[in-house]
């Protein structure tokens, strides 16, 4: 074998995990430890699930919606009948809308809780992990209370909600934001000022404003980069319109943005108390009347059956912007669908954020833009010509061991 | 900041664990041995924590006031209720069920209900448990 002059190596993470909602392939280019290239590689997996739709009328699709993901329970659903809604021309009752922001911000600050204690497990934080955990669990206390279940949460209906928010639930709900109010404190002081985050995620996978824009970044990780860009203010929808909130982005915070990991804790975390406020401001507003437009589930389904047409559903996710694509063509079933999901969106800005990191940093900076973080279950390391296979866990040492030495 | 924790790991020595301990406080070493014994009346269950209001548990049917008019099928998800032609009543597979209660809600009757029942693991999905008609 001739000499070789090349000094980088190419690894390999992915594709496929069962665990995994949205498999990646990743090539790496790794010099030592620094990644000088990424490339992804998308579309690995098939579940048929808008296949399986067209075999289903609207009703039916609103629980397979609900099954494309576990945290984005209510959005998924929501988006899907935001789409039929626009096609058989219905008009949800003013409190549903209502009712429906107050599930909607729920979730994202179920979500961002749970992100959040992943985000400090990834960098091998794990008593945070408990913290974040022990305020979930309030939460999904909550959201069971509310809509009976925890995670599949079955409230959405074509027209409005299916159960409704009586006021002598109020106490309870308030009860359970005063808990999150009184925990968030402690939260945002252990994340914004603690020394272990600040040296693992202050210039750590930047994205410019430049690459959020030019990659279609979306939600959280689009607005650490400085993006201004929220559906839930670029096109109300709900009852979003009536209530007073604002973009977050890191700046309103720290008076900069650097689009790195910092930022978007900062963002995920204003969001938790953005969300606490406009649940706040829901229940404040809630005007009195009906939850669903038409409470009798055979006359919609006859009303779905002679719908014609297609339609779009956006919504902002906890993650971003959810996309549905419905198209009905007068017949029981849907004739089409199409979802395109938050982390889909986030996936391309990865490369940017990858580049010039460390392999310790690959877990946190992807677990930045909340997706699925099974995909680093399998890495392949060719080092001084050995093959060695780097499993999640190996994975994750590496990332805890980096902690260690940077407190050392 | 190193020792921020410590008054919560003090506190927490002295709380009462936050799990509950279902179904037994400490896993029994043989889990047959443990049921047979609850059968018996030698030990008992740790009771779950209560199940919550509109709890959507195992379905309840009241096949007398049925009227046969298929609306349940048409709405289910899971294509979990099958028709049953001669009698004109229905027959429900829990172990299709996704506890959506999506049929209680069409049901012009209100023959359909949910109770709050929810321990209905099973070895056999065809199980008399996990079959309602």
């Amino acid at each position: 074998m001739s000499p070789t002059t090349k000094t980088t190596f190419q690894l390999p993470i992915g594709p496929i995990h069962p665990a995994l909602k949205e498999p990646v392939a990743f090539q790496f280019e790794i010099d030592g430890e620094r990644i000088i290239d990424v490339s992804v590689k998308l579309g690995h997996v098939h579940r048929a699930i808008e296949w399986a739709a067209t075999k289903r009328n609207p009703i039916q699709v609103l629980y397979l919606a609900e099954r494309i993901c576990g945290i984005c329970s209510y959005c998924h659903p929501m988006a899907f009948s935001l789409a039929v809604e626009r096609i058989a021309n219905i008009e949800v009752p003013d409190h549903a809308q209502y009712l429906r922001v107050i599930h909607g911000e729920l979730e994202r600050i179920c979500s961002h809780t749970l992100w959040a204690g992943v985000a400090a497990h990834e960098i091998g934080f794990d008593t945070v992990l408990f913290l974040t955990w022990e305020i979930r669990e309030k939460i999904l206390d909550l959201t069971e209370y509310l809509t009976g279940n925890r995670i599949t949460k079955g409230i959405t209906m074509i027209g409005g909600v299916r159960r409704d928010i009586t006021p002598d639930r109020y106490p309870h709900i308030r009860e359970t934001l005063q808990y999150l109010k009184d925990r968030f404190e402690k939260l945002r002081h252990i994340f914004l000022d603690d020394k272990t985050f600040k040296m693992r995620c202050k210039d750590c996978g930047i994205l410019t404003k430049e690459d959020a824009l030019r990659l279609g970044a979306v939600g959280p990780t689009a607005r650490a980069s400085g993006v201004k860009k929220d559906v839930r203010l670029d096109q109300s929808y709900f009852a979003y319109g009536d209530l007073d909130f604002d973009y977050i982005t890191p700046d309103v915070l720290t008076g900069e943005v650097n689009g790195d990991v910092y930022d978007r804790i900062i963002v995920r975390l204003l969001e938790i108390k953005q969300s606490i406020s406009l649940i706040e401001q829901a229940l404040e507003n809630m005007p009195e009347g009906a939850i669903v437009s038409e409470p009798k589930l055979a006359k919609l389904l006859a009303k779905l059956k002679t719908a014609n047409g297609e339609g779009i559903g956006r919504m902002e996710a906890p993650r971003g912007e959810v996309f549905h694509y419905v198209k009905m063509n007068a017949s029981e079933q849907v004739y089409s669908w199409k979802v395109r999901a938050p982390t889909y969106s986030n996936i391309m800005p990865w490369i940017p954020m990858l580049k010039e990191q460390q392999i310790a940093d690959i877990p946190i900076v992807a677990a930045s833009t909340d997706p699925c973080m099974s995909c680093t279950n399998r890495v392949l390391v060719v080092e001084n010509k050995k093959t060695q296979v780097l499993d999640k866990e190996a994975l994750h040492q590496r990332s805890i061991e980096k902690t260690r030495r940077m407190h050392a | 900041m190193r020792f921020s924790m410590l008054p919560q790991v003090l506190a927490q020595m002295f709380k009462k664990p936050f799990t509950n301990t279902f179904p037994a406080k400490y896993a029994p070493s043989s889990t047959t041995k443990f049921i047979e014994n609850v059968t018996t009346g030698k030990a008992q269950i740790h009771p779950p924590i209560a199940t919550p209001e509109n709890f959507r548990g195992k379905i309840q049917y009241d096949k007398e006031k049925c009227i046969g008019c298929k609306l349940c099928l048409k709405v289910c998800p899971s294509e979990a209720i099958e028709f049953k032609e001669a009698e004109k009543k229905i027959k429900i597979y829990l172990a299709r069920c996704t506890f959506c209660s999506q049929c209680n809600d069409i049901c012009p009757v209100s023959c359909l209900s949910m109770s709050n029942e929810f321990l209905l693991a099973d070895t056999d999905k065809y199980s008399k448990d996990l079959i309602v008609e």
